[in-house]
């Protein structure tokens, strides 16, 4: 690890790896002359759990529950993505009403994960009032996990060759109340924030990142679409039936902090308009694709991206046709994204690095693994 | 007015009692006492009332209860937060100033119980008619941010020094602005005295008399005492999504209630001397030329309407808090040179030119 000197008249500063604003232990070491921050370094391996070697000595059906403690606001998409993995690997598709299934859970996890983003961007910037509103519906949403796949936060309910169980029966019936309660207060997050003179002063032209940059560091999901750069893998990589479904990436130019929260908030119309396409349509059939006790991969290697609710999420098995897979790896989009916030931070105030990390929405144990 | 008057008959028979019982020097003495004690007692009284009535708001504001759980709906969690802070140890940082540390919470918290001397409570209650009421109060307020600097100093914590440098920006910068609002009641009731502001609004308040300087300046004096006040949304010094909790951060116990207790008391203050120089302090509200509806509003008794003018702002101030999110150093900043005092400034000379013709409503 580099060393610096600390200069007269520079402060430094650690904020984390217990601190209100960096929603987990992320420890950012920031270099202050004043209220303006010089220079940053994030440092990590606070809650590394050694993820990808514990995925070694489980077989192919019990590692990918693991993955829904990385990001657990996209448990679900996690655990899509191993499973289409391991899919790839055995050569087998889920069936249609599984595949439904899964694009209606993962797009009530990204409705979900962007609410509570939402919510905790109020608290984070001062306004603790938004964090209630937002989880008045995420709470509804989350009661629907729970009745279906019997836990709220890791599911672990998506699962090679389909999902565990079939849908609740009331599933559908409480899909709609949300969808329509939702669209009834989409009005209250821009009276609440977006409206707000004080919300558009913080993040308006604030932590620039432009196109180039957010290539060049790797950024993925809201974040690099915010900065222009079309890097949906719902788009541009289909997979679980997204080729079949209507919906817009949507993209903005303007790069700063601003741009990134409105993409947000549109990104949640998108979802709610793809599960009103899908919760009329959900086909009749098996869920599951009935597989082996243990599964065994043939050799090879395996690679599979999804669009999780921050970027995209890529698995990578290697597998030696063995019980257990020879080798896992995740590409996180967190991971990504953080590089982004060094650039950011230069030059700007102490005020705006926790503007700045709300609209990264960094989940801290995704980073880690 | 029956009730007002009956209040400043009592405070007369105990003196007059107390002056024929002991000697004149010892009656003065057991007075300042008296009063000393009767102050504390009320403003603790308020703050663990407001400290309930905020949490209430804040929840019915935020789709939830608040407290429930003690009490009949909660109402003696505040009682029992207080118990809970009375118990528990006072911490004191190593390579923290000592001396500096525990003086700090003493500092903020007299000088929020000496701005409350001239405030006039009801016809005759007031501690102390200074001529110069208004002026003492926003100089021993502005005090208080000496107390916050030895705080925020004496910590050893880098959060503490950042919340109380900011503080000391912002208490300092938005003085000007609030002093500029008080001035322009001042100049249209030609005295400094907190009676004597009462007094010229007895056919009316000023807001309503006053129309378009005194509601610029109500509406600036606002602005500024939230951000004097370090409450939300100019809550930078405490702001604990950045700097955990600033100034305080390392004050535990009763320290860090006193602190706590300050900013109620200033919170209270500040409310109160608007209600006082803007809203007419325990005036009945009066219209010139109306004398039926004078005389039925002469029945509410002064300490109601004083009280009742203070928790509307005080309202006010609750409901900022809970709506708007927090700015950056430099936007509030430039929020008070850039708008406030340019506005503040021309909003004085206006008022001169309208008190100087008497244009009056």
């Amino acid at each position: 690890m580099e060393t610096k000197d600390i200069k007269h008249d520079e402060f430094v500063i650690n904020v984390g790896p217990q601190h209100p604003s960096t929603h987990g232990v992320l420890r950012l070491e920031l270099w202050l002359d004043g209220e303006d921050i010089i220079d940053s370094k994030p440092h990590l391996g606070y809650i590394h759990r050694g993820i990808e070697k514990m995925s070694e000595a489980l077989g192919y059906k019990q590692f990918i529950y693991l993955t829904s403690r990385m990001d657990y606001l996209s448990a679900h998409i996690s655990n899509q993505a191993c499973s289409l993995a391991i899919e790839k690997g055995l050569q087998i598709e889920a069936p249609a009403r599984a595949q439904v299934i899964r694009v209606l859970m993962a797009e009530l996890t990204r409705l979900a994960s962007h609410q509570l983003w939402w919510g905790a961007l109020g608290l984070d910037l001062g306004a603790v009032s938004p964090f209630f509103y937002a989880f008045r519906e995420r709470e509804m949403i989350l009661e629907i996990f729970e009745e279906t796949c019997g836990s709220r936060l890791t599911m672990n309910y998506i699962t090679p060759g389909g999902v565990v169980n079939d849908l609740h029966p009331d599933f559908v019936k409480k899909v709609k109340k949300l969808i329509e309660q939702l669209k009834g207060n989409l009005h209250e997050y821009y009276q609440l924030l977006t409206g707000n003179v004080i919300l558009q002063a913080r993040t308006r032209g604030v932590g620039k990142l432009t196109a180039e940059d957010a290539v060049s560091l790797g950024c993925t999901g809201p974040v690099a679409r915010a900065s222009g750069v079309k890097c949906d893998v719902r788009k541009l990589h289909p997979y679980d039936g997204y080729d079949k479904v209507e919906f817009e990436e949507v993209l903005n130019d303007k790069g700063d902090n601003f741009a990134r929260y409105w993409l947000r908030i549109e990104e949640m119309k998108q979802s709610i308009y793809i599960i009103e396409q899908l919760i009329d349509n959900i086909p009749e059939g098996s869920y599951r694709e009935k597989l082996k006790g243990v599964v065994k991969l043939p050799a090879g290697e395996y690679y599979q991206r999804v669009e999780t609710a921050r970027g995209e999420l890529g698995v990578y098995i290697v597998s030696d046709g063995k019980k257990e897979p020879y080798r896992v790896r995740f590409r996180t989009p967190n991971f990504s994204n953080l590089n982004a916030l060094r650039p950011m931070l230069k030059g700007a105030k102490i005020g705006d690095m926790v503007s700045m990390m709300a609209t990264l929405d960094l989940i801290i144990p995704d980073i880690d693994r | 007015m029956q009730l007002s008057i009956s209040l400043l008959e009592i405070t007369r028979a105990i003196d007059s009692w107390l002056n024929s019982a002991f000697h004149p020097h010892v009656a003065y003495g057991i007075e300042l006492v008296l009063a000393g004690v009767a102050v504390i007692l009320l403003v603790v009284a308020m703050a663990i009332l407001m400290v309930y009535a905020e949490r209430k708001l804040a929840g019915f504001m935020q789709m939830r209860l608040g407290p429930m759980r003690v009490g009949k709906w909660g109402s003696m969690q505040a009682v029992a937060d207080v118990m809970k802070l009375l118990l528990k140890e006072c911490l004191v940082p190593t390579n923290s100033d000592k001396l500096m540390f525990r003086v700090a919470p003493f500092v903020v918290t007299i000088v929020s119980f000496m701005t409350l001397v001239p405030i006039a409570f009801a016809k005759g209650i007031q501690l102390w008619d200074i001529n110069i009421g208004v002026f003492y109060i926003t100089a021993v307020s502005s005090l208080s941010v000496i107390g916050i600097l030895m705080a925020g100093w004496s910590s050893n914590n880098k959060y503490s020094l950042l919340g109380a440098m900011r503080s000391g920006a912002q208490i300092v910068s938005y003085e000007l602005s609030g002093g500029l609002a008080l001035i322009v009641v001042v100049m249209m009731s030609g005295t400094l005295s907190i009676s004597g502001i009462v007094q010229a609004q007895a056919d009316g308040w000023w807001v309503i008399k006053g129309h378009i300087p005194v509601i610029i300046a109500f509406v600036t004096f606002i602005i500024t005492s939230t951000a004097e006040l370090n409450r939300a949304p100019f809550d930078l010094a405490e702001a604990e999504s950045e700097l955990t909790a600033g100034y305080h951060t390392e004050y535990s116990g009763m320290q860090f209630a006193m602190f706590f207790l300050s900013e109620y008391t200033n919170m209270f203050v500040l409310s109160m001397v608007a209600a006082t120089v803007f809203l007419g302090g325990w005036m009945p509200f009066h219209l010139a030329g109306l004398d039926g509806l004078n005389h039925f509003m002469d029945y509410i008794p002064g300490i109601v309407w004083f009280f009742g003018k203070t928790f509307f702002i005080l309202f006010l101030i609750v409901w900022f808090r809970w709506t708007f999110p927090r700015l950056r150093i430099d936007q509030l900043l430039k929020l008070e040179w850039k708008y406030l005092l340019p506005v503040s400034i021309i909003n004085v000379l206006f008022a001169a030119f309208i008190a100087l013709m008497g244009w009056y409503l």
